[in-house]
């Protein structure tokens, strides 16, 4: 057995414990915290299987902004954790034998070839080449599609409260005269 | 070089234990969502087992645009969230049945 092969190992068990924790945990913070656990120990396996780039996206992309976006939300709600625990005994059951399930529809796996890793090779390149070249249109969709969800964020979570003093920009540029000035016709007074 | 079938059956473990957490936290709605980012996460660790396999690297790929989606779909998930718990203060499964569904 190789040095790489106990590291994963070492580290699938300590993701399978993490795991375990992000579903049993009491406090959803707890939670969150066992989930980037999750995230750190995948990507040491990722970088095992020789996927370096993945590995450090799944760091800057997942444990810099995903989880700090879930970990904001959970402590931004006031949540009574209490009332959601109910009934997690009585679904403890079901959820194991849906667990039993999915797992037993596994089945074999193909015959283990030899991986080549050549000197100087670099995994960030050669995908690069791939997503630039063979890959383009995909990736500009992925753009397109992360700039539709930036603009769905802002505009669910954009909240316009009553009395809040704020310039109307577009109100001020499309005022005209006869909004603001009145012309009162009325007759001449005269002193008796 | 780490054996295919190990890969394999720590995604399975994964992926299970993730669908067994949508089963135990069917009442908090951020746990289910969790939960499904433990599940994108178990479906990619094949992508990259096999593309380590096989010494293709359009695996990564697929991952990678797995994760975009998967960025996208939590941002987008958490923001419907905050709505709905300022909407109805909750964020029980359970009290969300306007639709009678």
């Amino acid at each position: 057995m190789s040095i790489v092969e106990i590291l994963f190992y070492v580290f699938a068990v300590f993701l399978v414990t993490a795991a375990v924790g992000v579903i049993t945990a009491r406090n959803p913070v707890h939670c969150a915290l066992f989930l980037v656990l999750a995230f750190f120990h995948s990507a040491v396996i990722w970088l095992l299987m020789e996927a370096e780039f993945l590995a450090i996206v799944l760091m800057l992309v997942y444990v810099g902004a995903v989880m700090v976006l879930f970990l904001f939300v959970v402590m931004m709600l006031d949540v009574n954790i209490a009332a959601l625990r109910e009934g997690f005994t009585r679904y403890a059951p079901l959820g194991i034998l849906v667990a039993a399930l999915v797992k037993s529809l596994g089945g074999a796996s193909p015959e283990a070839t030899v991986s080549v890793a050549v000197e100087g090779y670099s995994n960030t390149r050669a995908l690069g080449e791939l997503l630039y070249t063979k890959y383009l249109y995909p990736f500009e969709l992925a753009a397109v599609l992360l700039l539709v969800a930036i603009v769905a964020a802002i505009a669910l979570t954009m909240r316009h409260r009553a009395g809040l003093k704020a310039q109307d920009i577009a109100g001020q540029v499309s005022v005209r005269a006869k909004d603001r000035v009145r012309i009162v016709k009325m007759p001449a007074e005269t002193e008796r | 070089m780490i054996p295919l079938h190990s890969v394999l059956l720590l995604a399975g473990v994964l992926f299970a234990l993730s669908v067994a957490g949508i089963f135990l936290n069917r009442k908090n709605v951020i746990l289910l969502l969790m939960c499904i980012e433990l599940m994108l996460l178990a479906v990619n660790f094949n992508f990259v087992a096999f593309a380590h396999q096989l010494g293709d690297l359009h695996g990564q790929v697929f991952v990678f645009f797995i994760m975009t989606v998967a960025a996208a779909e939590s941002a987008i998930g958490l923001a419907i969230l905050v709505v709905l718990f300022r909407e109805r203060r909750t964020i029980d499964v359970e009290d969300l049945d306007t639709m009678k569904g």
